[in-house]
């Protein structure tokens, strides 16, 4: 009979059994995070960046607000690479960074990979928001960390604009600001990698800034100090955004693999596409508004 | 790259430490290396086996007189003293002036072939500005301005110094992470030693570790080979502060960073403790991450440790900590999951 059984085991095909799937009920998954947490036990990248903790903790916070608070589109997301290194360049706007935050949210939902942002230096120097940057996968907007994050085919993330673009007026809305100084060009051309235009529609009407307290604002070593119709008169109720529709889009992407990496040391070039981009996306966001329509509806 | 002929008389500064204990004994017993001299101001307190022992103070011009003597070819310089032992003046002397005093030594010395200094990574200081990652070629955001984090860059133009004026030597430099290991001890182990591990509040800098036992090799190997040029040297890997901390089972507490350095103050006053330097602070507030891909193309090896590895063989070494939070969560869920 044993022997008989090992025979007919021997010649039988192989039916792989489905592995159970480890704690699929949120209760213990969210036991299991804990656990991981209190003992220290995952890890890191060299940018710090934390994957646990950002799909467990921050990404689930941002998708509320992405979801239900702002109801956001996203067009034109067969743009987005499925691997290999890529550069978003997007419009930046609505006095709070809460585009960029967003912007990670569609990435990631959609495209299924994190996208890498570079940030001013003022966020690394606030307690709480650098090391929270950090984990959420984002570095200093720096050459060297850029080419870093390129050269291992991430998505990296970029608002070329700046202080003078998320800090504009509410009457300068959707007029997009001098793109620096087209750093983010000459990275993406020594990479070689493509540049993806974006375009963010809706986060000008969240913080509507109508006044800047710059005597304020020095004293803080602030770029800008807003004044909207709810902040500071409503204290810090005032930083609940309001609710605007948005709707981001996603270009083609601009191949630059015709120019070389030698084009970097071009400043000519290095100008021309920085132009052509920023053509691209302001284009972008005149038709995203466009089909957008009203902002709070 | 192994062009020059090897070493046959060494000399290994601050032997009476661990680190340059540990560097003498591991060439002695390579047969190429005809002597072995280790020079510090106090005895070492374990024998060197065949290492001589020459107790010079290399603030003083004596030490010239003892590479002449030996016809020494190899200096490994690593007399820098990084942690808050004394007053803060005379470890600037014994740090730069000891080094000046033995640079200028080499430089007069003919059977001088090569040099291998120990730097740190500190001399990239730490500030939010920083790139993450930092290259052997980048100049620090906000250089240091303090302390042995100060020493370490000045002593570095001085060999930078001794390398334009005697361009035949072959000069290593070397820029440490923090070292940790069973045998280490430091301002940081001493931190993640204290009963309550006070953190910098709102911050959690990125860290990396190099276990002794690697930098003990890279500066074997560094002695013994020919790599001319300025290298990282970290463990593989990145780990964040409230994450080693966790892992070494030490209970914490944030504190705004201008009260830890009050604490620190009455600490090193009135319990013996070495306080916070304000290169420790920083580090612990911003933190610093380096890039070791030069060091491992260029000796084709990659220390055996990661920061992970080096972090554990040093907790384990250690009296076990309290792991009475993890316990108390286990038994918990235990119970709540019945």
């Amino acid at each position: 009979m044993e022997a008989h059984r090992h025979e007919r085991d021997a010649v039988a095909p192989v039916i792989p059994l489905r592995t159970p799937e480890p704690a699929i009920n949120p209760v213990g998954r969210t036991v299991a995070f804990l656990r991981r947490r209190l003992a220290g036990a995952y890890e890191v990248d060299e940018f710090g960046f934390d994957p646990d903790l950002n799909e467990s903790v921050l990404l689930p916070i941002a998708r509320a607000l992405y979801e239900h608070w702002f109801r956001i589109d996203v067009e034109g997301l067969e743009h987005l690479p499925a691997d290999g290194a890529a550069l978003l360049v997007a419009n930046h706007s609505g006095t709070l960074p809460m585009d960029a935050l967003m912007l990670t949210v569609a990435v990631h939902d959609h495209a299924e990979r994190p996208l890498r942002l570079l940030g001013a230096d003022l966020v690394y120097q606030i307690p709480v928001l650098g090391h929270l940057a950090r984990k959420a996968g984002h570095t200093l907007a720096n050459p060297g960390d850029a080419r870093r994050l390129l050269a291992k085919d991430e998505l990296v993330g970029v608002f070329p604009e700046g202080f003078k673009g998320i800090g504009k007026p509410f009457a300068e809305r959707y007029r997009l600001q001098r793109f620096g100084r087209g750093g983010f060009v000459r990275t993406a051309l020594e990479a070689g990698a493509p540049i993806i235009p974006v375009a963010i529609v809706g986060a000008e009407e969240i913080y509507p800034k109508i006044a800047d307290l710059r005597p304020l604002a020095r004293l803080l070593g602030l770029p800008y100090f807003p004044v909207t119709p709810t902040f500071p008169l409503l204290g810090l109720g005032g930083l609940v955004p309001l609710p605007s529709r948005w709707l981001i889009e996603i270009g083609p992407p601009v191949e630059l693999e015709e120019y070389g990496p030698d084009a970097a040391d071009d400043p000519m070039t290095v100008f021309e596409l920085t132009d052509h981009v920023r053509e691209v996306v302001q284009q972008m966001v005149y038709d995203a508004l466009m089909r957008r329509g009203s902002a709070f509806r | 790259m192994q062009a020059r002929p090897s070493a046959r008389v060494v000399l290994v500064t601050g032997v009476a430490r661990s680190l340059g204990a540990r560097v003498a004994t591991a060439l002695q017993a390579d047969p190429g290396i005809e002597r072995v001299i280790g020079v510090d101001t106090v005895a070492p307190p374990v024998t060197l086996g065949r290492t001589e022992f020459v107790r010079v103070d290399l603030r003083t011009p004596a030490i010239a007189g003892i590479i002449a003597a030996a016809r020494v070819d190899t200096v490994v310089h690593l007399n820098l003293v990084t942690a808050p032992s004394g007053p803060r003046a005379t470890i600037k002397e014994l740090n730069v002036i000891g080094t000046m005093q033995l640079l200028a030594a080499c430089q007069r010395a003919e059977s001088m072939r090569r040099l291998v200094v120990r730097s740190s990574a500190a001399v990239y200081g730490s500030s939010p500005r920083d790139p993450a990652v930092f290259a052997e070629t980048d100049e620090p955001a906000r250089p240091p301005r303090h302390g042995f984090a100060k020493d370490a860059a000045e002593i570095e133009g001085y060999v930078r110094g001794l390398q334009r004026r005697r361009s035949d030597l072959s000069v290593s430099v070397l820029r440490f992470a923090n070292f940790l290991g069973p045998g280490v001890d430091s301002p940081f182990t001493r931190y993640l030693a204290l009963p309550v591990v006070p953190t910098v509040l709102g911050f959690d800098p990125r860290l990396q570790f190099l276990h002794e036992d690697d930098g003990v090799e890279v500066l074997r190997r560094m002695a013994v080979e020919d790599h001319p040029g300025w290298y990282n040297v970290a463990g593989d890997g990145v780990l964040l502060l409230s994450q080693t901390l966790r892992r070494a089972h030490r209970p914490t507490v944030p504190m705004p960073a201008q009260s830890i350095s009050v604490l620190g103050d009455m600490g090193r006053r009135f319990g013996g403790m070495s306080g916070f330097s304000p290169e420790l602070l920083r580090w612990l507030t911003y933190g610093r991450v380096m890039d070791t891909s030069r060091l491992a193309d260029e000796l084709a090896w990659r220390p055996e440790y990661t920061t992970e590895a080096a972090l554990a063989d040093f907790v384990a070494a250690r009296p076990p900590g309290g792991t009475a939070p993890l316990d108390l969560f286990d038994r918990l869920t235990a119970t709540l999951g019945r």
